[in-house]
């Protein structure tokens, strides 16, 4: 296969470790003169945003950042709970560049690019560096130094972490650093702004047209270069554990300017979420991964097993993953264990009201504490009470905060009662094309973290994410602009009132109009959840070519009758909470025909795609790494749909394997 | 000194003054209390008496209530201000409110404007009487080898003189004459008046409560919180500041009110 | 359990404030909601008397809220007297259960002059932005810092450090505070910052500047009732306060502003 000439991924020439060395010392500069009048909009204030968005204020351009929520500290960056990897190899446990590089590309299954991948683990080192400089607060040892701990997919200890609040930490630490910029005037801040379009003249992004949501008033911004920065796109399942706001909407308008959408089908599903307590349910509540570490996962042996979970013998239990998966047990990767828990929920042996969960139970954990514990304290036959008490001690010092949110939520004890858990979708791999650059296929245009498809491949890894969000903000987005906006800085900013302004802001304003003028009689809501429910079952953690080819059918009709029937109330000059959700649901009833679409041409099965033809004879994923070892970057061409086109991914310095957890 | 200024007018700034006002108030207490546990002395009032005199005579004191009553003032009116600021920070209410602090946290103005009426009343009463109105003398004859009074003898009203005391010894008899002013009287008289005395225990109840959140208040304003010491914080000031102090004073006009009904 | 046993199936009255915009009157409306669930979050039933709302063609509730898992800090609703309501943890996590059939739940936004409210129970908190934008950031841009572990920080101070910035700036504090004051997540931002080896260049300034800022936005002074760290869904700590107090006064004292 062919990589597709419309996809120039621009990677440097020369061997992977000294890609990125060389390119920074010969990137084209920018001059600090110039940098004054050059212009920067930045929308999403999260990871990559903040920090792409206070980085380059420092370097003197002139900045405006937008977010919907009412401040920049809001955005769901802040949920991340577990760690950021690097390779410091502060423990000497053998981590290098390399080998983060490499686990990065075998947890993503071989489909993201070498080049791209290798950076993000060269740079990862000073994420952690740069923060401690801003104050966050990491973990330490007695001795002062950092602490890491350990986390799914890699063998060495490289996670970098603050409580089980890591995320909100280094968010903070962005968030900071983003008002010093603001303070200084070097940043416009516009909080509760969301776009709704960008503005493209002569094939170059230049510009925004974004609506004030307190107001309701449409703006026009211009920008000689605008960076997305808009997150991920999970929400698209109604359930997931994005925030509410969490949308596609910037990607999306992107996109349907001419920026390429790629592998929007790779969706992960983590395994271990609170399960749906009922038709009411808004959100799902991830808890940590780290659980996997001590809990053990079964269902009953029985199909339809009403009993109690503790009325139920060890016997009469199937710890399922340590059956199918002996070497590495309950701590598969998170694709893996998710679909073992959707297979066994789908052939019956589900648990609690719903039925679609299992358990997570620490009973054993608790026992083998205890006796721990006692063997220390020098209690020589302790009975099983104590032994009981001394091992709750130690799993609420290690686990008691995901305890209690259990709790809160579920109203159970979950030192009692096994913990009933059920995967959800997480995080988007997929995302607008990027080059080597992070600049989508539309000049001038950029997208970072995880509105791009870069760096994880069909599965990310675990801590990565933050990771990501940074390096793209913090060290490539600095330097990389630079290589487009040298050749900008003849170009005055252009005056708003330019057609192409006028144009897009219309089409906004009339989008809107007509949303508020259709007055059908379905909530907003309703739309979104029949869309999730279409994308779950058909599109979700296991898919076939028939039922993705019902989910377009379905989805295309569901479209029709949003724009039919939908009730948006309220006015369009003010805060109006539905007509925001409105347009979100919109874009999203257009995307989850794309993914359906991607995930009907993609039949090979890799990491978060799993596609129930393409399985091995134990139910393992199947990769065809001879046909579908691409990138697919799909072309929005208006009503007659989409055109794909590839490239080609090229394994120079890694030999694809089969992922094996057996 | 713009600094400065700028410092006290700073809520922090302000509540510093809140807070070290307070303390040197309570620093007060403690001596006023210890100097007034003299009423309870079964000497006719003499000890109390001198006390007064002394109170009212040395230079060191005099210099150090003039900074008592400034204190007194600024206490007041900060607080009074700061309390009207704070309301400013929220103009419209809630219809509900349930909050989980402590009454008398939230009460401050109010228990102090209780403090305020009550040092109105008291300080008319005893202080302005004793300094710029008529208070009749006393005289006391002692046995200084036995220490036994041996005579007292209210003066006439017609007695006057310049000094508020008039110490005397008499070698022949070995006895020693005291003529001072008689406040020990006016206080005897004053709590015969029982709505007087309710006034002062109630006052004495708010000012409890005032300690009890004031005093530990001071600490965590001046920045002192530590998990050692917080306890002892506490513990002055609930045992010492919200329960002795008070409770002291309440007794004295109920000591007398008691006394005067026989 | 101290919770009262809640029905599968409870009819509750609402009490709720409503007001269209910051520059007209608002008023509280009552309505009632039959068909909650216990496993609910506070959130999730107010969508639900929401979707009625739509469907009466009425305008929903307007509310802030995001993560609904209790850290992005966007919920702000003052349920029955107490922000948050009941229990010591943001609304998104209060669940139904924690009422009881029939119960009057009466929901009013934060109350202060420095939060004007947008529209019914959304309120603009801006000036938390403002105050930290004043000086709550060590100054170091991208690509200058030394290694992370070329500066041991003592484990004790990292952990008090992370105590104060687990702050989510909800404002629970200054819609718990009788004098709306802002004290708390201020004190938590300066006493990260105190805390740490990095922060203290700019220790003596950024007190000065983040007060400065609180005290101009609005906000009331502190009498420490210690209704700001009770109500306080991450529990943050009074003992901040004092620190920010002290951090104060010696910037003050020492610094070169006159």
């Amino acid at each position: 296969m062919a990589t597709s000439p419309k996809l120039d991924a621009k990677v440097p020439d020369g061997a992977l470790e000294t890609k990125w060395t060389k390119y920074r010392s010969t990137v084209p500069l920018v001059n600090p003169a110039n940098k004054r009048n050059l212009e920067i909009l930045v929308v999403g204030t999260g990871l990559a945003g903040a920090s792409a968005a206070s980085t380059l204020a420092e370097l003197g351009y002139k900045v405006k950042a937008f977010c919907y929520q009412d401040s920049p500290r809001r955005a769901h960056s802040i949920a991340a709970q577990g760690g950021i990897n690097a390779a410091k190899n502060y423990q000497n446990d053998g981590d290098s560049v390399y080998r983060l590089f490499y686990d990065t590309i075998k947890g993503g299954d071989y489909r993201a690019r070498e080049g791209n991948v290798y950076r993000l683990a060269e740079v990862s080192g000073s994420i952690i560096d740069q923060c401690v400089a801003q104050g966050v607060p990491f973990a330490r040892e007695y001795g002062g130094l950092l602490s890491n701990r350990s986390f799914g997919g890699t063998q060495v200890q490289r996670t970098f972490y603050a409580a089980g609040q890591t995320g909100q930490q280094l968010l903070l630490g962005a968030y900071s650093s983003l008002q010093r910029q603001i303070s200084l005037g070097n940043v416009q801040m516009y909080t509760r702004h969301e776009m709704q379009d960008v503005v493209v003249v002569d094939g170059k992004c230049r510009g925004l047209i974004v609506r004030n949501l307190v107001t309701g008033e449409l703006e026009r911004h211009f920008g000689h270069a605008v960076l997305l920065c808009s997150g991920g796109y999970g929400n698209i399942f109604y359930l997931s554990t994005n925030a509410l706001g969490s949308n596609v909407t910037a990607a999306w308008k992107a996109h349907k300017k001419g920026a390429f959408f790629s592998n929007p089908c790779y969706t992960q599903i983590h395994p271990t979420c609170i399960p749906v307590s009922g038709d009411h349910q808004s959100k799902l509540t991830l808890m940590s991964e780290s659980l996997r570490n001590d809990g053990r996962i079964w269902v009953p042996k029985k199909q339809g097993d009403d009993r109690n979970a503790n009325d139920i013998a060890e016997a009469e239990r199937d710890y399922y993953l340590e059956r199918r998966y002996p070497a590495f047990g309950n701590l598969v990767p998170r694709d893996i264990a998710s679909r073992a828990a959707k297979e066994r929920c789908d052939a019956g042996y589900g648990v609690g009201k719903s039925k679609m969960a299992v358990y997570l139970d620490y009973a054993d954990a608790i026992l083998r504490y205890g006796k721990g514990e006692a063997n220390k304290n020098g209690l020589h036959n302790p009975s099983e009470a104590q032994i009981h008490d001394l091992g709750i001690a130690v799993v609420k010092e290690k686990y008691g905060n995901l305890f209690d949110m259990y709790q809160q939520i579920t109203g159970e004890n979950p030192y009692d009662v096994p913990m009933r858990i059920y995967p959800a979708v997480h995080y988007t791999m997929g995302g607008l094309w990027v080059d080597y650059n992070l600049m989508t296929n539309v000049p001038g245009l950029y997208a970072l973290g995880e509105a791009n498809f870069s760096d994880h491949g069909a599965n990310r890894l675990g801590a990565s994410a933050l990771m990501q969000g940074l390096a793209d903000g913090y060290f490539v987005i600095p330097y990389t602009i630079g290589s487009y906006l040298a050749g900008e800085i003849r170009n005055k900013a252009l005056p708003t009132d330019h057609e192409a302004f006028v144009q897009a802001e219309k089409t906004a304003r009339e989008r809107i109009e007509k949303l508020i003028a259709i007055q059908g009689t379905q909530t907003v809501g309703s739309f979104h959840k029949r869309l999730g429910k279409i994308m779950w079952d058909k599109c979700g953690m296991a898919r076939n070519a028939e039922g993705l080819n019902e989910a377009i059918q379905e989805i295309r009709a569901l479209r029709d009758e949003f724009w039919t029937d939908v009730r948006v109330t309220g006015d369009a000059d003010e805060l109006n909470i539905e007509l925001e959700k409105a347009g979100r649901v919109a874009d999203f009833l257009e995307l989850g025909e794309l993914m359906c679409i991607d995930a009907l041409n993609r039949e090979e099965s890799c990491g978060g795609h799993f596609r129930e033809e393409h399985q091995t004879e134990e139910g393992e994923a199947l990769r065809d790494d001879e046909n579908f070892a691409y990138v697919a970057a799909w072309e929005h061409q208006g009503e007659k749909g989409w055109n794909l086109h590839k490239e080609e991914l090229v394994f120079e310095n890694i030999k694809i394997a089969q992922r094996s957890y057996k | 000194m713009s600094w400065l200024l700028r410092f006290f007018s700073s809520s922090i700034g302000k509540k510093l003054i809140m807070a070290l006002t307070g303390l040197f108030l309570c620093s007060f207490l403690v001596v006023h209390m210890i100097g007034n546990t003299q009423l309870f002395y079964a000497d006719q009032g003499l000890a109390f008496n001198k006390y007064a005199v002394i109170m009212t005579s040395n230079p060191l004191i005099e210099i150090i209530s003039i900074g008592l009553y400034f204190f007194i003032l600024l206490h007041t009116v900060q607080g009074l201000l700061l309390a009207y600021k704070n309301r400013q920070a929220r103009p419209v209410g809630y219809a509900k409110f349930n909050n989980s602090s402590r009454w008398q946290s939230r009460n401050m103005a109010i228990l102090g404007t209780i403090i305020l009426v009550f040092l109105v009343v008291h300080m008319s009463r005893f202080w302005y009487q004793y300094r710029f109105d008529y208070v009749p003398y006393k005289k006391y004859v002692e046995n200084i080898q036995t220490g036994q009074m041996v005579s007292t003898q209210a003066m006439a009203e017609s007695y006057a003189v310049k000094r508020r005391i008039v110490e005397d010894l008499d070698e022949t008899t070995g006895h020693k004459v005291t003529i001072v002013r008689d406040l020990y009287k006016e206080v005897e008289v004053a709590f015969q008046n029982l709505p007087l005395v309710l006034l002062y225990v109630l006052s004495m109840v708010a000012l409890a409560y005032h300690l009890v959140h004031g005093f530990q208040s001071g600490f965590q304003t001046l920045g002192l919180n530590h998990p050692k010491y917080n306890p002892l914080v506490r513990w002055v000031g609930v045992g010492l500041f919200a329960i002795l102090i008070p409770a002291v004073f309440a007794a004295m006009p109920i000591y007398f009110y008691v006394k005067s009904l026989g | 359990m101290a919770e009262g046993h809640s029905a599968d199936n409870m009819t509750l009255t609402l009490k709720v404030w409503r007001q269209k915009n910051r520059n007209t009157e608002g008023r509280f409306v009552t309505y009632t909601l039959g068909g909650v669930s216990p496993d609910m979050s506070f959130l999730e039933m107010v969508d639900i008397l929401n979707t009625q709302l739509i469907e009466r063609n009425e305008e929903p509730i307007a509310f802030d809220h995001d993560c609904r898992e209790g850290i992005c800090g966007s919920c702000a609703m003052y349920i029955n007297g107490r922000p948050h309501g009941p229990k010591q943890v943001t609304a998104c996590q209060l669940h139904m259960r924690s009422f009881n059939d029939g119960d009057t739940i009466t929901i009013e936004p934060w109350r202060a002059a420095a939060f004007p409210i947008i529209k019914d129970l959304s309120v603009d908190r801006s000036a938390f932005d403002r105050i930290v934008a004043a000086g709550g950031y060590i100054s170091i841009n991208t690509g200058n810092a030394q290694d992370a572990n070329s500066t041991p920080v003592p484990k004790e101070a990292a952990d008090e450090a992370f105590m104060a910035a687990a702050c989510i700036g909800c404002g629970a504090c200054v819609a718990a505070c009788k004098n709306a004051s802002a004290m708390l997540f201020v004190s938590a931002k300066i006493s990260q910052l105190a805390l740490l080896p990095q922060g203290q260049a700019e220790r003596r300034i950024r007190a000065e500047k983040m007060v400065a800022q609180m005290d101009e936005e609005g906000f009331g002074a502190c009498s420490n009732t210690g209704a700001c760290s009770a109500e306080c869904p991450k529990g943050i700590s009074m003992t901040n306060i004092a620190r920010m107090n002290r951090e104060y006064y010696g910037a003050k004292l020492k610094s070169t502003n006159v």
